[in-house]
């Protein structure tokens, strides 16, 4: 199969003044289409950092990154844009969705971007809703949605693109254990049905298992990388 | 696009009326700026049509030639001059030029006038009957006289309004009537239609005429037979007013024998030079309006920048948020702008009605005449755009020219 992300010694050194932290250190990685990936470390090991470059967010201070063999270093800002628009759904640990605007759409924005006519906007954000259980739910604002329908709205806005790649960082660390399970149910049935490839960073062994492969990260580099197909829990909850 | 837009308008519309205190005082000053702006062009557009009205009464493309040299400050020298121009002055030019329409000219005085028990302190011009013609005065009853009167010195008047609303009574019919000048008996013939106040302010209905031999020989009792007070002359164009000009410059230094290196003994003005004098001081209005438009717009500009630099600030996550889910820079770029184009524009709609109520105020305390005219209401709305787009842009663009992921970390 054919790598989805390959990275190759990626740097990422953040200066504060005199103090230069690195918080990627020659970080090697390949990914191929399909796969739903865990990436685990303790605090401050690199995981989000990994992510955002992976996401198209932010550029790595060295090193090279391709996406569908696309060097993401000779891209200029609207072409990340556009990437970022069809090819990534994000999702964050606290969410980030836009305040005061309702979940139908805050799901439609990046068809926004995309310049999709209003009424397809809202079929296809409906419909993504619909997908993550929130039927009923689209005129809700935010602050009037519970920490996993917030979230779900959030995978609703990653997943209305129909992108190749989730990018996941922490997406249940916000949440209590029932939620957490249903936000790990949509990821799983959308790798498995839609063969949508998935990272997910998380710190708990229990989220991880939900994943095909584990890698763990420490000081800015991969520890170990392993597939753990196996280690599959007997009773995955059913969606 | 046009969705894009369409919806990029709405949201900017609600996140501004989220805050509606905040963007009402940062629309103040455009409001006020253009509130002001407004008013004070209908005031000033009033008083021009006022006064392009009062320079019309005066005729069409009419030349006044006065006795007396102009003095450096602008006044004409007194006495002196009171006998240098003639009838014959005025048929020199009559022959000489004929570029002239026209040629008539008129003596004034004010003199005691009386019908019955009333009696009135009028202004009697004695005139040529070509004067009528060159100053436009119509007639709301009666007619003019004619050659023969002026031949004959008939004893015939025409009244003004004015007088005959002091000599009159209520329904009394002037024509016909027999009024005492200097006590002198004269048939009123024709009544003048109104022409209200003159360019210099003064009530030119307050006016009779008469034949201007029978003036100089049966009432103002002039020792030197001939001069007038005024000549009047006019032109078919309104182009040849200024060649005329110089022409009877030319005819009367001639006959009045002046050296080369001799001043004017007389004054010459043309109607375009009186619209000109006119015209030089609702300049200087326009010079202070653009100033004080400029000043208050600049405010008004600063405030909405600042706004929206605060607004930056405070959404940089939200710029964030649409960054990561594909935001280009020129999305960014527009929704700020729009953001700033919908508050100039709903400051300077608001700031239109306000000028237009100031307007009417002034017109209904004050009596000023104001005009408000579609021109100035579209001019100040394409500037309060024009604002917005100025004072938004460098917010705008500082939007958009955020990192995705510093934005998204933003505290
Ligand atoms: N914007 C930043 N500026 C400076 N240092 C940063 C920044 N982001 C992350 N770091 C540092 O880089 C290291 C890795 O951070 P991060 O990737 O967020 O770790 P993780 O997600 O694994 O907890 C940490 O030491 C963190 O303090
Ligand atoms: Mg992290």
């Amino acid at each position: 199969m054919a790598a989805l992300i390959r990275c190759e010694d990626l740097w990422k050194i953040y200066r504060l003044g005199d103090v230069e932290v690195q918080a990627l250190r020659g970080l090697n990685l390949s990914i191929a289409s399909g796969e739903f990936v865990a990436i685990m470390g303790s605090s401050g090991s690199g995981k989000s950092t990994l992510m955002n470059i992976l996401g198209c967010l932010d550029q790595p201070t060295r090193g090279r990154y391709w996406l569908n063999d696309v060097d993401a270093a000779g891209l200029r800002a609207d072409q990340l844009a556009d990437i970022r628009n069809r090819q990534i759904g994000f999702v964050f640990q606290n969410f980030n969705l836009i305040p005061r605007t309702s979940a139908l759409e805050n799901a439609q924005l990046p068809l926004f971007y995309r310049g999709v006519s209003l009424r397809e906007q809202r079929a296809l954000a409906t419909a993504a809703l619909c997908r993550v259980g929130l039927q009923g739910r689209e005129g809700h604002y935010p602050t009037q949605l519970s920490g996993g329908q917030q979230q779900r709205v959030a995978i609703a806005r990653a997943l209305v693109t129909e992108p190749s790649l989730l990018l996941a960082d922490e997406p249940t660390g916000n949440l209590d254990t029932e939620s957490s399970r249903e936000i790990m149910a949509i990821l799983d049935q959308l790798n498995k049905e839609q063969g949508i490839t998935i990272i997910l960073v998380t710190h708990e062994t229990d989220i991880a298992a939900y994943a095909e492969r584990e890698i763990v990260i420490k000081d800015g580099r991969v520890l170990t990388d392993r597939h753990t197909r196996l280690a599959v829990p007997l009773s995955r909850p059913e969606v | 696009m046009p969705a894009f837009l369409l919806f990029t308008v709405l949201t900017a519309i609600r996140i501004l009326s989220r805050n509606r205190l905040r963007a009402g005082l940062t629309m103040l000053g455009i409001v006020i700026g253009v509130g002001a702006v407004i008013a004070m062009v209908s005031i000033g557009e009033g008083a021009k049509a006022a006064v392009a009205k009062r320079v019309a009464t005066m005729g069409t493309n009419v030349i006044m030639v006065l006795p007396g040299s102009m003095t450096t400050s602008g006044v004409r020298g007194g006495q002196g001059g009171a006998v240098t121009l003639t009838i014959s002055d005025g048929m020199e030019l009559k022959k000489r030029i004929p570029m002239l329409s026209e040629v008539g000219w008129g003596k004034r005085d004010t003199m005691q006038i009386i019908n019955g028990n009333k009696n009135w302190s009028g202004l009697v011009n004695g005139i040529s009957p070509s004067y009528l013609t060159i100053r436009d005065w119509s007639f709301s009853s009666g007619g003019a006289f004619t050659q023969q009167d002026v031949d004959t010195a008939d004893r015939v008047a025409l009244v003004g309004q004015t007088v005959v609303e002091n000599l009159f009574d209520v329904g009394e019919e002037p024509v016909g009537a027999v009024i005492r000048i200097k006590n002198v008996p004269f048939r009123v013939i024709g009544v003048l239609s109104p022409k209200g106040q003159s360019s210099q302010g003064s009530d030119q209905d307050d006016i009779i005429f008469i034949p201007f031999s029978t003036a100089e020989r049966k009432v103002f009792g002039t020792q030197f037979l001939g001069s007038v007070g005024a000549l009047f002359a006019s032109t078919e164009r309104l182009e040849d007013l200024t060649p005329a000009a110089a022409q009877i410059r030319d005819v009367i230094r001639t006959r009045h024998r002046l050296q080369p290196d001799q001043e004017d003994d007389f004054t010459i003005r043309t109607q375009v030079d009186i619209g000109k004098v006119q015209e030089s001081t609702s300049e200087t209005l326009t010079v202070m309006l653009f100033a004080i438009a400029s000043v208050s717009l600049l405010v008004g500009g600063i405030g909405i920048m600042n706004i929206l630099l605060v607004s930056v600030t405070e959404r940089t996550r939200e710029i964030g948020v649409r960054m990561a889910v594909g935001a280009k820079r020129r999305h960014i770029v527009m929704q700020f702008l729009i953001e700033a184009v919908t508050l100039s524009v709903v400051g300077g709609c608001l700031g239109i009605l306000v000028g237009i109520l100031g307007a009417r105020v002034t017109t209904a305390i004050a009596g000023w005449p104001t005009i408000i005219s579609a021109e100035t209401v579209m001019a100040a709305f394409v500037f309060s755009i024009a604002v917005g787009l100025f004072f938004g842009l460098y917010p705008a663009n500082k939007a958009s020219r955020l990192n995705p992921i510093d934005a998204l970390r933003y505290e």
